[in-house]
């Protein structure tokens, strides 16, 4: 081919090349194309294809030029016996072309009919003139009389096909030497300095580029570190929340939820069975004004009026919410009150059927605020700033019920994809039986707010199954591939 | 959340006009309910050749039991809007009032009972069904499922007072259930009900005990079997006039709330609307002996400059008075301090345990969404990461970095996936178990890493080799000597599966991580050094000759060594038990709070 290159070369060096059947008709129109490909991206040559429609000889046709037409070779038997051919002969003559030929004979008024023998019809031989035309076919692949073609189409003698070839001329960068293309530059040619009259391979721009190995953080992780920075950026500081086991009196008696509710059954909550039981905390006061509070009622509140069971209080569970730790750290506040943020991003526990939205496990964002003479139009505003960090500008509030918050506020946004309001989170301001019990002074007051980690991230990456996002069952490839997280980042 | 359906038809003829569903959304939104549902927007059923009536599901706030049917939604919602106001509760005199006599012997099962009487009631088919539903959601919520309290209404025009409340052996009680034929024993009807769809999961209540509570009237007809059902012989139909209403509980306030409930609703469908027949109690064995239902309002304070402080508006005690009165509260200005309201609670507000209840009812009624939105930026406070997490972010990254992917599978796990399949034993001291989990996927808090990660790998064995997770994350361990008898440990784990057994890899990953978190390489030999060093182990997870202990001295104590974690080939019939197929593995799981 390095060849066929070399000598495409030369040839334009003399003049344009009009036909390359024509100049290489040996060469294979494949071969002829891959040297031309190559000359053509160096920049060499530029060229053309030309189609052309051609008509090529069947078997048949073949032996017609080689032997003449059928009628052409009954004429010359008819006549070369005096005396007529008996029709019985004919095939036994000319085999196959027998008929045929003597079809055509008659058709031309070459030969007639003499009882059971065929004569001449004709003084003399006339042209042959199939086979004439079939000879002109075979060597310029047509013939110039178009309603003869289409006769000896019709009997089967000839092919319509088609020839690819090309016009090749001179290129911009057309020489008679073929320079070495390189695909890359290599310190090699820095060093001696080739890179400068090297040729290099132009780049395919349209393929994509090599795939880069690399690792990956999970899509939820990405999604808490988001949320951790929007904390962290308002002056939230990061609680511990590396304790999954909770009493019953820090994740419900201290947030003054009544030892019946609904939330402290079976049905909802993870009992532990081993270890059996608690021990009473520490702070004895904190026990004992908490028992108070529930069961008679203190700080201004008459209380649930029921008998407060130790024994319910001291029951391990599997913490429902991170407001436990909440609890206690602002337990912990009450020794030294001032105002305080706190946030925590973990992991609770419910004991729920599961399905696609709901997993026994799941990560609660939680924040609280801390303040001298807060208002519920702070934690309002609070909550604007806090969601339009993450790409959510018009929310509303629901006046909504919770044990350890009152008023308490169910926050909907607005989702211009789903055109609706959705719940994404809830709020209110703790209970001042829950804050004085602790010790807080009485004008400290306490906003808190939660929120799943889990339904925001399905809501902006379109997840329908929670399953796809935590949890064993997730794809490694959806983990790989899954873009860097900007929640303040409107997702189409 | 209880969900309350009622008719739509005659909730917006209550409410005086006709709602769109979106007017309507809105409305609930504003005062804190959620319209669930309007049937009407889906295909109504045909039930039994008639389409049923539009309903409009309403969720009502846990908090709320005035609002778990028809009549309390349709009056707070009319108060609330201002074409209503509070209902005055008035209890009649009667001339011979009916008596309730308690035995001593109830005190063993279901000591409390409160009663009350509706006189001249008429139901029509939809208030009735609203009687029977409210005393329904009742039962399900705060009565839960009975335990606590219980209610069973009567045709009083059936039976005769005085009445009696007892506690019997079940065989020495007799009657007809409700809606039966037969006549049962307190066994036998024990019996009957096993399994019964609606009243079986209550028969647990009694169901143990020697004696049953039970109503008889004068005559020693049986009235009903608190908590279980009424009898057949004094049941209400459409037809009846006078209602008496019994309530039998264990907790004495909650009687006195369900009782309330009921007769605040239904008096209004009294001959003299909003009365309510008195009942009395003799029950002195217990201090109980009272009249009930007691439906005198609780008159309390809040303080003007909490409300507005709290809510973050100023208005006047007057309008405050006035905000509070949509919300079914009666406030008045005291006489002698304008910053005070004295505020009157009714019956139908159990819920108001605090000045900071009827603050938030005054921010309902001004609109939640009307209150300026403020910020909290008095205050200047400092955001800081949890050390442990900053230490964990820090290992993530590092791990990340060099090629490994990260994982996030669940923290609860089977029991033998966290022992037998890690050819672990369990000694008893090591795990925290559940005691009611739904599934044997939930029975223990995992331990270790490892399972939550080989299960990933089972559920991805389409991916491409080698796979590479890590997982930084929590176990817990049991600890008796702690308050809450456990605590967590920040572990960090790496898997590695291929076509070769990736030992080294996972090495060459654990000594990457030491360097990026500055912890020195040392020998055992190097006491005295901070640093790490790995030694052969034992270990039934790993590979025989194939597993070493990772032990760590400590930057500030580094006369103490402690074992920090270990690595290995993970043992072949460790992949088999978590079903992975055709591949080797190594696996890592290090403590990383001695990093802190």
């Amino acid at each position: 081919m390095a060849d066929l290159a070399h000598l495409v070369l030369q040839t334009l060096d003399k003049g344009p090349i009009s036909d390359t059947a024509v100049t290489f008709p040996d060469v294979e129109t494949g071969v002829v194309h891959g040297a031309l490909n190559s000359l053509a991206a160096r920049s060499m040559v530029t060229y053309k294809p030309i189609d052309i429609e051609f008509w090529t000889l069947t078997p048949e046709a073949e032996e017609i030029v080689e032997k003449g037409s059928h009628e052409f070779r009954l004429l010359e038997e008819v006549t070369k016996s005096m005396e007529g051919l008996k029709l019985a002969d004919v095939t036994k003559v000319l085999g196959a072309a027998g008929k045929p030929g003597q079809s055509r004979a008659f058709k031309n008024g070459w030969i007639k009919k003499d009882g059971d023998k065929l004569v001449s019809n004709v003084s003399a031989l006339p042209e042959d003139t199939t086979a004439k035309d079939l000879k002109t076919i075979k060597e310029t692949g047509t013939l110039g009389d178009a309603k003869e073609l289409g006769e000896l189409r019709k009997r089967k003698l000839i092919e319509k096909g088609k020839k690819l070839s090309y016009s090749v001329e001179k290129g911009p960068e057309f020489a008679l030497e073929i320079k070495k293309l390189e695909t890359d530059l290599t310190p090699e040619m820095i060093a001696s300095g080739s890179w400068k009259t090297q040729t290099f391979k132009p780049y395919n721009f349209d393929a994509e580029g090599a795939v880069t190995a690399s690792g990956a953080l999970h899509p939820l992780n990405k999604v808490r570190e988001e949320f951790r920075q929007i904390f962290f950026a308002m002056g939230f500081s990061e609680m511990p929340t590396n304790q999954f086991v909770e009493s019953g009196f820090w994740n419900f008696d201290t947030l003054f939820v009544p030892q019946q509710h609904p939330a402290r059954d079976l049905q909802d909550t993870f009992y532990i069975k081993d270890p059996v039981k608690a021990d009473e905390p520490e702070d004895k006061t904190y026990w004992e004004n908490i028992h108070k509070v529930h069961e008679e009622g203190a700080y201004g509140s008459i209380g649930y009026r029921y008998p407060w069971n130790a024994e319910e209080s001291l029951r391990l569970v599997l913490r429902t919410h991170t407001t436990a730790v909440s609890s206690r750290m602002l337990h912990k506040l009450a020794a030294d009150p001032k105002p305080a943020r706190f946030f925590s991003i973990d992991r609770v526990f419910r004991n729920e059927a599961v399905d696609a939205t709901h997993l026994a496990e799941f990560h609660q964002i939680e924040g609280v605020i801390a303040d001298y003479d807060l208002t519920l139009g702070d934690l309002i505003g609070f909550m604007d700033r806090f969601f339009t960090r993450m790409g959510v500008d018009k929310l509303r509030f629901k006046p909504a019920y919770n044990p350890y918050t009152e008023p308490s506020m169910e926050i909907f946004a607005w989702h211009a994809g789903l055109n609706k309001w959705i719940e994404i989170g809830n709020s209110g301001m703790f209970r001042p039986e829950m804050l004085e019990s602790m010790g807080l002074p009485k004008d400290l007051r306490v906003h808190g707010f939660g929120l799943s980690l889990e339904r925001p991230t399905m809501i902006k990456y379109k997840l329908s199954n929670i399953r796809e996002l935590v949890g064993h069952k997730v794809n490694l490839d959806f983990i790989e591939t899954n873009p860097a997280v900007r929640l303040d980042e409107t997702l189409v | 959340m209880p969900t309350v359906g009622v008719d739509k038809e005659d909730l917006y003829k209550a409410l005086g006009r006709s709602y769109t569903t979106e007017e309507f959304d809105e409305l609930c939104f504003e005062f804190g309910i959620e319209l669930d549902e309007d049937t009407s927007q889906g295909e109504l059923p045909i039930v039994n050749g008639v389409q049923e009536r539009a309903q409009l599901k309403i969720e009502i706030p846990a908090n709320r039991y005035d609002m778990l049917c028809f009549e309390g939604i349709a009056r707070a919602l009319n108060i609330f809007l201002g074409r209503e106001k509070l209902p005055a509760y008035t209890l009649t005199k009667p001339e011979k009032m009916i008596q309730f006599v308690v035995k001593p012997e109830t005190a063993q099962i279901r000591q409390y009972i409160s009663c009350a009487v509706l006189r001249g009631i008429t139901f029509t088919p939809r208030r009735y069904e609203s009687f029977i539903g409210l005393q329904d959601k009742l039962h399900n919520n705060l009565c839960r499922n009975r335990t606590l309290v219980s209610m069973g209404t009567h045709d009083l025009d059936t039976i005769e007072g005085p009445f009696t409340y007892e506690a019997v052996t079940p065989t020495d009680i007799s009657f007809v259930p409700l809606n039966q034929t037969k006549q049962m024993n307190g066994e036998e009807l024990m019996q009957f009900y096993d399994g019964d769809k609606h009243l079986g999961r209550f028969l647990h209540i009694i169901r143990d005990s020697p004696v049953y509570p039970v109503v008889y009237d004068a005559k020693r007809r049986v009235c009903s079997l608190p908590p279980i059902i009424n009898s057949e012989h004094s049941k209400i139909t459409l037809d009846t006039k006078n209602v008496l209403i019994e309530v039998t509980a264990t907790d004495k306030t909650k009687v006195e709330i369900v009782v309330n409930q009921l007769v605040a609703m239904f008096s209004e469908y009294c001959s003299e609307p909003f009365t309510i027949e008195p009942v009395e109690i003799v029950s002195p064995h217990n201090g109980e002996s009272r009249i009930t239902p007691d439906i005198s309002m609780r008159e309390t304070t809040a303080e003007v400059s909490y409300i507005n402080g709290c809510c973050g508006f100023k208005q006047t005690p007057e309008e405050l008075c006035a905000l509070l009165a949509r919300m079914s509260l009666v406030a008045k200005v005291n006489a002698k301090d304008s910053n005070l309201l004295d505020v009157s609670i009714p019956c139908t507000r159990p819920d108001i345990l605090h000045q900071c209840d009827i603050m938030e009812d005054a921010g309902i009624a001004y609109g939640f969404n009307n209150l300026d939105r403020t910020f909290p930026g008095k205050s200047g406070t400092i955001g800081d990461p949890f050390l442990l997490n900053k230490v964990s972010d820090i290992v993530r990254r590092e791990v990340a970095m060099t090629g490994w992917s990260e994982v996030l599978p669940l923290i609860l796990c089977s029991h033998d996936e966290n022992f037998k399949f890690l050819r672990r034993k369990d000694d008893g001291n090591t795990a925290v178990k559940l005691a009611n989990p739904k599934t044997l996927e939930y029975q223990v808090v995992r331990t270790s890493l490892l399972p939550g990660m080989l299960k990933t790998i089972r559920e991805n064995r389409k991916h491409s080799l080698p796979v590479k997770i890590f997982e930084v994350s929590d176990v817990a361990f049991k600890d008796e000597s702690l308050e809450r008898k456990s605590f967590n440990q920040r572990h960090w784990a790496a898997v590695f599966v291929g076509k070769t057994s990736g030992f080294e890899t996972v090495h060459g990953l654990l000594d990457r991580v030491m360097k990026m978190l500055r912890i020195n390489w040392i020998k055992e030999s190097d006491t005295g050094v901070p640093g790490y060093f790995i030694k052969e182990a034992n270990d039934d997870t790993f590979f025989p000759g194939r597993a070493a202990d990772i032990f760590f001295r400590l930057r500030t104590d580094p006369s103490k060594t402690v074992k920090i974690g270990s690595f290995g080939i993970l043992h072949p019939e460790v992949l088999e038990h978590f079903e992975i197929p055709g591949v080797v593995g190594s696996a890592l799981e290090v403590n990383i709070e001695p990093f802190l």
